[in-house]
């Protein structure tokens, strides 16, 4: 009986194994982006911004051109390398961390000046690579290392909405968040960020997608539990949706 | 022949990168050194290249990171305050071997300090301003044509050793008009392309990685020791320095850029009074040209450092003086400029006269 392949890994991503705990959907994410990236056919002229965080490796694991920006930095990294060779296709992958706390300048400016790169935003609410520490997602109420009586408003301020702030700059073309712990979420998930690619393609300008994902080892949660947690606590204050779409219908 | 024109510091700079073959330029607005990118607004149009003003200069340098990661020409100038912002990028620029030229346009310090020239950021220079084991190449003009000449070498050396070269100017430099001679313009086509490490998409190659980071300390020592060897060969092969009216003096002047340049007409004043009083010029202040130095200074009987700061590069003259000479210093700070007479009547008080 002949044998066919039906599924097989993106060649967006290297052979290098993921360093990613069990459960963490950030691998997931970059299987997501590995797989837009192939059916795009962009692979060859991307070039791979990576963050300080857990997904650090970042650069090892896409089969891309890749750098490693420092912490909170990959969207001005980005813009310069757009800036030097706009026929390049040049993405950020960054957590909550790195994007939404030392990094909210470089975010909001490169959204606002509408630099034609896309963005994979990481919301896990919590800093996974130096140990479980508050982000500026964390939600109220959470304990973490900390935060050990739980996130308190009035010293520790709100969660913050990123892609809420983002969507208010004039210069976004895509933006959306979405969740990856069903597989239908996963299906929408992957249209969200070939969307936010072809923004960027299209010239039509910034492109970004927040993944809401889990960090089972900081949560202090089994891999199904954090799946679970993340429907419960994470949507409500962070609703899924499309805030801005101007790539249209895809062909 | 390539005819004179009469610039401004800032704009002679900017223009020597353009002709250099620089078609990227990043900068958030700080005095004194505005008219640089004000300059390039305008010129990187004209010339296909990109200008773009920063949120910060933080983002400035990251920015120049990216830029350089694809092996095209890339400079960025600032002034102090924000030279320090842009340390832990120029120390990740150092770490991924990335070649770009930064001005700084140092003004008086520290923290917010002044507007008016200074010498402050010697150290920060020439140390290592940023964190971990680097060097950058620091170039410091005394003149508005040495400026124009240095740019161009600036991104020759950033290409050859792939390091990040500083221009360290102060607001003298960038403000006084001089009559120069600019170099031809070189076809940004006919420059390195970096086809051996830069990111420009792998189409039939292997991925090409440019980082600072490895997690395992074996691979990260043998990145650092890589960094050493640089760093020493461009410590044989780069120094630069400048001899004025040596031969003869019994008297050695230290000084860096400005104060190079005035020490100059200091010397001439001592001579004319019979002090036979000669300069020694460093250019490149890292690589510091101890040895020369060192030669230069046996048998004299002083050896007068003059500054713009508290005594910073005096560290790297008795460094390379030793016991040979004694050494004097002068400074003024905060962004006083001292006239040849003021230097002159210290050199005379020196020497007991
Ligand atoms: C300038 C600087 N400050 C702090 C750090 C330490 N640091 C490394 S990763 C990180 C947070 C990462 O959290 P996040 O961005 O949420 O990513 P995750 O690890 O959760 O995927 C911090 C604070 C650093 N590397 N550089
Ligand atoms: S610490 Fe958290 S975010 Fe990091 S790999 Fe583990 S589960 Fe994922």
């Amino acid at each position: 009986m002949a044998m066919q392949i039906i599924q097989k890994k993106p060649e967006s991503l290297t052979e290098k194994e993921f360093t990613y705990c069990p459960g963490c959907t950030h691998g997931i994410a970059h299987r997501l982006v590995a797989e837009v990236l192939d059916e795009l056919g962009v692979r060859e002229k991307t070039i791979t911004v990576g963050p300080v965080g857990c997904s650090v490796f970042a650069y090892q694991f896409f089969n891309t051109d890749a750098t490693v920006a420092a912490h909170g930095r990959a969207p001005a990294v980005a813009t310069g390398i757009k800036r030097a060779r706009p026929d390049l296709c040049v993405f950020t992958y960054q957590g909550d961390g790195d994007l939404a706390a030392i990094g909210t300048a470089e975010i909001i400016h490169a959204a606002n000046r509408g630099e034609k790169i896309t963005t994979i935003f990481i919301n896990n609410a919590i800093y996974g690579m130096t140990g479980g520490q508050m982000a500026p997602t964390t939600l109220l109420g959470m304990k973490t290392t900390t935060t050990p009586y739980g996130r308190n408003a009035n010293n520790d301020g709100y969660p913050i909405h990123v892609s809420e702030m983002v969507k208010e700059t004039k210069g976004v073309a895509f933006l959306a968040r979405v969740k990856i712990n069903t597989p239908q979420d996963v299906q929408k998930a992957r249209k969200a960020i070939k969307k936010a690619f072809l923004a960027q393609l299209k010239g039509l300008g910034f492109g970004m997608v927040e993944v809401l994902s889990t960090c089972p080892t900081n949560w202090g949660l089994d891999p199904a539990s954090a799946l679970k947690w993340l429907d419960e606590h994470m949507v409500p204050e962070y609703p899924l949706g499309v805030f801005v779409d101007k790539v249209g219908e895809e062909q | 022949m390539a005819e004179r024109v009469l610039v401004k510091g800032t704009e002679a700079i900017g223009e020597a990168a353009v002709r250099a073959g620089c078609r990227l330029f990043f900068g958030y607005p700080i005095t004194p050194q505005n008219e640089l990118p004000e300059y390039m607004s305008k010129r990187m149009p004209e010339v296909n290249g990109s200008f773009l003003q920063t949120e910060s200069e933080v983002a400035t340098i990251n920015m120049v990171y990216g830029a350089a990661c694809t092996g095209r020409r890339v400079m960025t100038s600032t002034s102090s305050p924000g030279f320090s912002l842009m340390q832990e990028g120029v120390s990740y620029m150092a770490g991924a071997q990335l070649p770009a030229v930064l001005v700084n346009v140092v003004r008086g310090g520290p923290g917010l300090g002044d507007i008016q020239p200074a010498q402050s950021d010697y150290w920060q220079a020439t140390k290592g301003g940023g964190h971990g084991d680097y060097k950058l190449i620091v170039l410091a003009p005394s003149t508005l044509q040495e400026a124009v000449d240095l740019v161009s070498l600036a991104f020759d050396l950033a290409d050859k050793y792939r390091n990040p070269v500083l221009i360290l100017a102060d607001g003298v430099i960038g403000q006084i008009m001089e009559p120069v001679t600019f170099p031809e313009f070189k076809d940004p086509n006919t420059l390195p392309k970096h086809d051996d490490w830069a990111l420009q998409g792998a189409i039939g190659r292997e991925k090409h990685v440019v980082t600072s980071f490895d997690i395992d300390p074996v691979v990260l020592e043998k990145m650092n020791l890589e960094l050493v060897e640089k760093f020493k060969k461009i410590e044989s092969t780069e120094k630069r320095w400048e001899e004025y009216k040596l031969d003869d003096a019994d008297v050695v002047i230290t000084a860096f850029g400005t104060i190079g340049r005035i020490s100059k007409s200091v010397v001439t004043r001592a001579r004319q009074e019979g002090i036979k009083v000669g300069l020694f010029r460093p250019i490149t202040l890292w690589p510091f040209p101890y040895k020369r130095l060192e030669e230069i200074v046996k048998g004299k009987k002083l050896v007068l450092d003059v500054e713009l700061n508290m005594g910073q590069m005096l560290e790297d003259v008795k460094l390379a003086v030793k016991d040979n000479a004694p050494v004097a210093f002068y400074k003024r700070m905060g962004g006083m400029v001292p006239t040849p007479e003021e230097i002159l009547d210290v050199l005379k008080m020196e020497l007991g006269r």
